[in-house]
């Protein structure tokens, strides 16, 4: 079973799996990075994880990724057996974690006081810190962005909930000018600490504006990074990380994830914002994928196993920086590289993606590179429609195939 | 020499589009009782205990002009509004801005600054009436217009003009350049391109005040913050939604608009439905303030009582400072719209020969000390070009820095390291 190396810590040394060819030998070697401090890290000792669906989805999707594959090569399990819980209840976690351990952590948004977030990720949060601590503000996303972000630049460490995404379109001239350029045209003196979420993505039958992917949007924004969580584990590990980080980080989550169920550990562990986790290791294709389409991509890893393949997926989760060396090594391994995104195709994550793999690693590639992309429509209401505007499990198996002809 | 407050009414009646001049430029604004609210606001903000922020609009009327009208008592003997050290201290700061604004004019013309450079001149009252009575950890943001409100604040004039002529030792080692003029250790904190842009930021800024005083349960916490603006900016939401979230949450915030009657070439007049911005503050919640701009005694006089609320957990206030810039909107606007009947109007109002008379006929200064200011102002400008002339430009190996606190944001290379880690990478060898 392999030791899915799932947490990140570079000023710990690891005391398990020193053979793991994951581990990258950065964090063997070099102590010095303390801007990460977990107790400890954690590798898990079975790659299985189990998905429950929200019970009021209409569709039976199956989003079992149980596809691993079975190597219980020095995996060391922690010996606490943590706890189960949901995607959002580990974002809120995570946030109240740290909430508690630093008092300058604050949170900001619509509804996200009294009500608890549109998706309950600051459930309660208001009646434990207080309403100045989990403010509910007025419906001005530009403005009360720029507000967090002047928090920010004055000693506080926002975080700022749009309550979609696609409603951050509306403060993109605070995000754009301000998070990311105040650092530099100031000339380093004030930092913004600034972490900005919410859920974006297709739902089901949202509608074309709330079911915007704004990664391509914001990913040219020189001064920010982005982040894109995908399981509980990785919901808190990286929500934790992006509130620790100097840096402004952008998190994104997915509107349909919000109900999956996972064992994370009960010890304090945060995620790498720019490290990219390996899901399934493999031999014949790299897949490369992030958020929802993760689940996408193992559904088909069950077919395209069956079938006789062997594919490695790489669940990207820093959308900018991209994590070149996890990414480079895999390619060096398969030589053949699928992107599947639910970023539209002009100008998304993929295309970069795309580009930055060519210029670095063109002479690994036995094939071009292909990427799979939603369409470039506005997300229609009628399901079939919306169906089609993402990438299905099909069409990813089809393309596997015809990359390893 | 008798207060220079006189009792002023406003209408409210509708403002004709046509008209050319907006109000009476002898307009000033008295303060009933130091400590109570400003007349015309109407809101008492019941913060509860519990989890409601409540505020009942319903009750009472809201009156649409503030206007507060009683002679200030003397208190002994005819009062003047400064001591000798502060009209000097004023003094200086005025002719400052001046003589730096008018160096920068000249830098540009020989090429020694380049772009947008938008200078001060004419109201230098509204940047020395406020800013000379903060303290070092009260905030200032303000607009592209901020070399006044920097050197106002504290910043060196030799840092600002290092900026502007783009060198390593300006105050933002050359990165912002005239328009983004920062400084940690003086609490500027922008310096901003578009209009607006700034006014969450200084929303944000008074929310801090707020959250140490409240949260971190830091007692003696009470910094505020002023936005400075200009009568264009008014009409844009950001505006409007932070006088709602200043008001709502009481924030410790001053919003100054320096109504210069112009933005670029558009005459506020056409621009704006209701051209009295003063009006808007009470439709928010909070006091709405009009103030003769051009003198700095009465700008003063309105700034104390307005920082004061804020510093005393009153919340925000806004005030229109009736004001104009001799120059126009940048160095590269032609400036031919504007009337020079107008123009002229303005010049004669001078702050600077404003002050000077009343320090004089009040013998407060003489001519002599008076001149010895602006001489050793002059050596401080001089000073603050030669130095700049003579710092070095940014090397290449600065331009990746400061794009992120944290430089682990440019990811991990292909090699596995992180690209920072890469001792070439601040030459900006490194691709990202």
């Amino acid at each position: 079973m392999a030791a899915i190396f799932q947490g990140v810590g570079a000023a710990a040394t690891l005391s398990s799996s020193p053979s793991n060819s994951f581990v990258p030998k950065k964090f063997l070697t070099s102590p010095r990075r303390s801007f990460c401090v977990p107790s400890s890290v954690v590798v898990r000792s079975d790659g299985s994880v189990n998905f429950d669906l929200n019970s009021k989805s209409r569709r039976a999707q199956q989003l079992v990724a149980n596809a691993t594959k079975a190597d219980s090569s020095a995996a060391s399990s922690s010996s606490n057996p943590g706890h189960e819980l949901l995607l959002f209840e580990a974002l809120r976690e995570g946030l109240e974690e740290e909430m508690e351990r630093d008092p300058c952590v604050c949170v900001m948004g619509e509804d996200v006081g009294h009500y608890g977030g549109s998706y309950k990720v600051t459930k309660d949060l208001a009646k434990k810190f207080g309403d100045l601590r989990v403010l509910d503000t007025p419906i001005a996303e530009n403005s009360f962005t720029g507000m967090g972000i002047g928090a920010a630049m004055t000693g506080l460490r926002p975080v700022v909930e749009g309550m979609n995404m696609g409603f951050l379109l509306l403060a993109f001239n605070q995000i754009s000018n301000n998070c990311g350029m105040l650092h530099y045209t100031s000339g380093g003196q004030f930092t913004i600490p600034i972490v900005i979420r919410g859920p974006g993505g297709v739902g089901r039958q949202l509608g074309a504006e709330h079911s915007q992917r704004l990664e391509s949007y914001f990913q040219s924004i020189p001064g920010i990074q982005m982040v894109a969580c995908s399981t509980p584990y990785n919901a808190k590990g990286l929500m934790k990380a992006a509130i620790r980080s100097e840096n402004p980080v952008i998190l994104f989550e997915h509107v349909l994830l919000y109900n999956l169920k996972e064992r994370i550990p009960d010890e304090d562990y945060i995620c790498n914002l720019e490290e990219a986790e390996m899901v399934r290791p493999g031999e014949h294709v790299t897949i490369l994928t992030y958020s929802r389409m993760r689940y996408h991509v193992m559904q088909a890893a069950k077919t395209l196993v069956n079938k006789g393949y062997d594919p490695e997926v790489i669940d990207i989760r820093s959308l900018k920086p991209f994590d070149l060396y996890t990414i480079g090594n895999s390619v060096k391994k398969t030589h053949r590289v699928l992107i599947v995104e639910e970023c539209m195709r002009t100008g998304g994550i993929g295309a970069s993606l795309t580009a930055a793999i060519t210029e670095n690693f063109n002479d690994y590639l036995d094939a071009p590179i292909m990427c799979l992309s939603s369409q470039d429509v506005p997300t229609p209401y009628a399901g079939t429609l919306e169906e089609w505007t993402v990438v299905q499990p099909a069409q990813i198996v089809t393309a596997v195939e015809q990359l390893c002809q | 020499m008798a207060s220079a407050f006189s009792a002023a009414k406003f209408s409210a009646q509708p403002f004709p589009l046509n008209h050319t001049s907006t109000t009476s430029h002898d307009s000033s604004i008295v303060f009933a009782k130091p400590t109570s609210l400003f007349l015309g606001s109407t809101r008492k903000l019941r913060l509860t205990s519990s989890s409601k922020f409540n505020l009942s609009r319903r009750s009472g009327t809201v009156d649409a002009v503030s206007d507060v009208v009683k002679q200030k008592k003397s208190k002994s003997s005819p009062s003047l509004l400064i001591t000798k050290e502060e009209g000097l201290e004023l003094y200086e700061d005025l002719v400052l801005g001046r003589a730096f604004e008018d160096m920068c004019a000249q830098m540009y013309y020989r090429g020694k600054m380049f772009g947008f450079v938008h200078l001060y001149n004419g109201q230098e009252a509204v940047s020395t009436g406020f800013i000379k009575l903060l303290k070092q950890q009260d905030s200032v943001v303000s607009t592209y217009r901020d070399h006044v409100h920097a050197l106002s604040k504290g910043v060196p004039a030799r840092a600002v003009m290092s900026e502007l002529f783009g060198k390593t030792t300006g105050c933002c080692r050359g990165q912002g350049g005239s328009m983004h003029m920062f400084s940690r250790e003086h609490n500027v904190l922008g310096g901003f391109a578009f209009i607006g842009e700034g006014i969450p930021i200084a929303t944000g800024a008074a929310f801090t005040s707020k959250y140490k005083r409240e949260v971190l349960k830091e007692a003696d916490c009470d910094h505020v913050t002023l936005a400075f603006f200009g009568d264009g900016t008014c009409n844009n939401g950001q505006f409007f939604e932070c006088l709602n979230m200043a008001a709502l949450w009481k924030l410790p915030i001053v919003f100054v608009v320096e109504n210069n009657l112009w933005a670029i070439g558009m005459s506020h007049l056409r621009a704006t439905s209701d051209p009295q911005i003063y009006k808007k503050g009470p439709a928010f919640g909070m006091p709405g303030i009009h103030v003769d701009g051009m003198d700095v005694l009465k700008v003063r006089e309105v700034a104390k009582e307005a920082i004061g609320r804020a510093r005393r957990g009153e919340g925000p206030t806004l005030v229109e400072c009736e004001t104009y810039r001799f120059r126009g909107h940048s160095l590269a606007d032609p400036d031919e719209l504007r009337d020079p009947a107008e123009k002229a109007h303005y010049a004669a109002r001078d702050p600077i020969t404003a002050l000077k008379k009343y320090l004089i006929e009040n013998s407060l200064a003489s001519e002599a000390e008076l001149k010895t200011i602006e001489k050793k102002i002059d050596e401080v400008v001089e000073d603050a070009v030669e130095f700049a002339d003579e710092s070095p430009v940014p090397a290449r190996s600065q331009l990746l820095e400061n794009v992120f606190a944290d430089p682990k944001g440019f990811g991990i290379g292909p090699d596995g390291r992180y690209r920072c880690e890469d001792p070439k990478f601040t030459e900006g060898t490194a691709h990202v």
